[in-house]
């Protein structure tokens, strides 16, 4: 690999998917033929929601290929940078192609410049990248992301939906997407406060997760058998934390017993 | 027909080399030291914006002295380099040695072929896993290498700042003996150098990820 060494007016500046671009290395999904879209791997339920203190953001870890259960323990939830994450739904393959470049242009852009993107940058970075992504969409290839992160300038939690299009739209208290995200949202919707706790917040996130499963055969619920359990992290001040798997199974456990209580 | 006056290769190298020197004189100097933890880089730099030490990748730094355009378009493009590798691959596949050499070979193209020589002098380094795994390669303007060995000084006062480094005791050094010793031999007998007029970064060696970190004002003098 050569040094990448570009006249002043020929730079890409600080993007990476522009560096990409020049040496031709960037991700094309577009097919000439029809293809079966089943055959391809999907993950989906994806939800966050504000707290207190910031916001979190949550995934089931079931991908399918139609009607089969192609993996058990996807990650569809990834940390971007110190101050966001961003969770998929959709077409895996690309789903997380997209996250990888999205983490390398954050990370790309602050070792350049010297300084972080600002979060309303970030989430309008994810947009450009759906935007690109569109023609694979039509074909079936549909990514559908959301973000979530700490906005340092400003001091709160701020949360982020998408569409195919790369359409972003701010939400104040929630967001969901993926197959089981219908199911997920309403159960947020009944929980959620403004003030509501981090426990509080960790506890109706998952709730919201376990009913999507309970509802959708795409979204994969607790496995304690295998010990698999959805991913979950706050993003506060503090930055980006991954709740304890332990922490994880132990609510769980409680959710179960509390739902087995009022069958 | 006009006939160009013929000058010998020997003194065309060598009026290039010392345009390049005296370039390089003018800057402030730069010195990396092993200590426990990892690897120290401090640079003598009064701006808080215009850095001569940056993080190229989870385990490699940078640093450069001399002209800050020219040795910031380097800087940006080792990060390019060690990104697009690191996409291209795995991030255990970004490797200093690499980077060192394709530096090499872009300032010795450059010192050749072009009308100008960079006037800079870079420093790669790349914090181990363990102790004795650091290394730090320095290049100089005309494309040459050199494996430093525990420390690495860098500009125009080199030659004595690295005698004042190498009186340094090489015991293993914890970050605070270490900022001393390398602000010492910055500075020389004659100076002191205040918190305010030093860069200040380390590689943190027991660092997941990214090991870059950059000292602030109040942890420098802290130490100092």
């Amino acid at each position: 690999m050569s040094l990448p060494f570009y006249s002043a007016t020929d730079d890409p500046g600080p993007s990476f998917a522009a560096l990409l671009s020049k040496e031709s290395l960037q991700p094309r999904y577009e097919v000439d033929s029809p293809y079966d879209a089943a055959s391809i791997m999907h993950g989906t339920t994806v939800v966050a929601a504000r707290f207190a203190d910031g916001v979190i953001i949550a995934g089931d870890r079931r991908a399918t290929s139609g009607h089969l259960i192609s993996h058990r323990t996807m990650e569809k939830v990834f940390q971007a940078d110190r101050w966001s994450g961003v969770a998929i739904s959709g077409a895996a393959g690309p789903a997380i192609e997209m996250v990888k470049l999205f983490q390398l242009q954050l990370e790309h852009y602050e070792k350049v410049e010297g300084h972080s993107l600002s979060l309303e940058g970030k989430a309008n970075q994810l947009s450009q990248m759906l935007r690109a992504h569109l023609p694979a969409a039509m074909q079936g290839m549909v990514v559908v992301p959301i973000f979530a992160g700490f906005d340092l300038r400003r001091g709160y939690g701020r949360l982020f939906a998408y569409d195919v299009t790369g359409g972003r739209y701010e939400e104040e208290d929630y967001v969901a997407s993926g197959s089981g995200s219908l199911h997920a949202r309403t159960v947020i919707r009944l929980g959620h406060r403004a003030d509501i706790s981090r426990d509080e917040c960790v506890d109706l996130l998952l709730k919201a997760l376990f009913t999507a499963a309970d509802e959708d055969s795409a979204t994969g619920g607790p496995d304690s058998m295998r010990g698999i359990y959805p991913i979950i992290s706050t993003i506060s001040a503090e930055g980006y934390v991954e709740v304890p798997e332990s922490e994880v199974a132990d609510r769980f456990a409680a959710i179960i017993a509390e739902f087995a209580g009022r069958a | 027909m006009n006939m160009p006056f013929y000058v010998a290769p020997e003194q065309v190298m060598k009026d290039r080399a010392d345009y390049a020197q005296k370039g390089i004189a003018r800057g402030r100097s730069l010195v990396a030291l092993e200590f426990a933890g990892g690897l120290l880089l401090v640079a003598e730099n009064p701006s808080r914006n215009l850095r001569k030490i940056s993080e190229i990748y989870d385990r490699i730094a940078f640093g450069g002295v001399g002209k800050y355009n020219e040795y910031d378009q380097l800087r940006i493009a080792g990060v390019r380099h060690a990104d697009m590798k690191g996409y291209t691959y795995s991030r255990d596949d970004v490797d200093s040695q690499a980077l060192a050499n394709q530096y090499a070979q872009m300032l010795g193209q450059i010192f050749t072929h072009e009308m100008k020589p960079l006037e800079v002098e870079i420093l790669v380094v790349a914090v181990g896993y363990c102790e004795t795994g650091n290394r730090l390669f320095h290049i100089r303007y005309d494309g040459s290498v050199t494996d430093e060995q525990g420390f690495a000084a860098l500009g125009g006062d080199a030659e004595s700042i690295r005698e004042r480094l190498a009186a340094i005791d090489r015991a293993p050094l914890d970050l605070g003996s270490a900022l001393q010793g390398a602000v010492a031999a910055l500075a020389g007998p004659e100076r002191t150098l205040a918190a305010d007029q030093l860069e200040v970064a380390v590689l943190d060696r027991l660092e997941e990820g990214r090991c870059f970190r950059r000292l602030t004002l109040d942890e420098i003098s802290g130490l100092l």
